[in-house]
């Protein structure tokens, strides 16, 4: 008889999606030690990462990319399946599909900074909509809003400054 | 930052510039101050009266006891007088803070201020 055993061979795919993920993992827990003035207001650095995947593997591995470090982060915090399990997880699709979109924008206008804009918006869209509708069920909340979106307009530019540069000391060493 | 600028595509500058003018368009909502804070007074838990914070105020309820005496001022309420024996609601003073409660226990009344969702006794996140 033969002894049950399963093996599961990792592709190519999918250990370079394993390799950003650890890397965006990796910013994710260094961004929680930063402490921040407002709950919920972080740089988002990992979302770099998510940019600089979309832009050499396509949207397919951002989403990989992106989830993984959304699941994976948040068991390494102890916030899984806790609120701000959630709010990451509805920010990150939010961007994802946001990202979805802003990809087909004409590359010869739009670069990693209008991405990483449109995805930061996106990303306390999808939050504010779960905490709206779950966690503080108050239109009080809408105070907050601007602080965010304040954030999210630094925050996009800069990690979409940081996605552009990596990608062009990427392209560099290729050559 | 000269090195950074290079970066930006007409459209990129385009979206800031866009994104910027909504975030700036934001900023009067921050300091409204969220939704119309106000006193709820209530008499064996059910509302009997819900005053803006916004002008001054001055009205009587009749509880269990007698009538208590609610004040409302910009900004703030209290208790002004309670037939209670203790008179804690009336010594609480001046409620500002939302989420503040004053109750007059004896009288079956309570005032109480609603304001933000942004005030938490404590937050984890």
């Amino acid at each position: 008889m033969r002894a049950a055993h399963i093996e599961l061979t990792p592709t190519e795919d999918d250990r370079r999606i394993a390799r950003y993920a650890a890397a965006a993992i990796a910013l994710s827990v260094v961004e929680a030690a930063i402490p921040m003035p407002l709950p919920g207001v972080k740089p988002g650095l990992a979302n770099i990462i998510t940019l600089v995947v979309l832009a050499r593997y396509g949207w397919r591995d951002a989403v990989w990319v992106s989830l993984l470090r959304v699941v994976a982060g948040s068991l390494l915090l102890g916030q899984f399946l806790a609120p701000g399990f959630f709010l990451s997880l509805a920010g990150a699709l939010a961007s994802l599909a946001a990202l979805g979109l802003a990809m087909h924008l004409p590359a010869r206008w739009f670069g990693p900074v209008s991405q990483s804009l449109v995805a930061a918006f996106a990303h306390i869209a999808g939050q504010l909509a779960v905490a709206r509708l779950w966690l503080v069920p108050h239109d009080g909340l809408i105070a907050i809003v601007p602080f965010f979106a304040l954030a999210a307009l630094l925050f996009g530019l800069a990690n979409g400054l940081a996605a552009a540069k990596l990608l062009e000391d990427a392209g560099r060493t290729r050559q | 930052m000269e090195s950074f600028l290079r970066f930006m595509k007409p459209g990129d500058w385009a979206v800031l510039l866009a994104l910027a003018a909504a975030t700036a368009a934001l900023a009067p909502v921050a300091f409204r101050g969220g939704a119309a804070e106000k006193a709820v007074v209530r008499r064996d838990g059910i509302i009997v009266a819900e005053l803006p914070l916004t002008r001054a105020a001055r009205i009587e309820v009749p509880g269990a006891l007698g009538v208590s005496v609610i004040e409302v001022q910009p900004g703030r309420a209290r208790v002004a007088s309670d037939p209670g024996p203790r008179q804690y609601c009336v010594r609480q003073g001046w409620l500002s803070q939302p989420n503040a409660v004053a109750i007059c226990a004896p009288n079956h009344v309570s005032l109480s201020i609603a304001g933000r969702a942004s005030s938490h006794d404590s937050l984890s996140y």
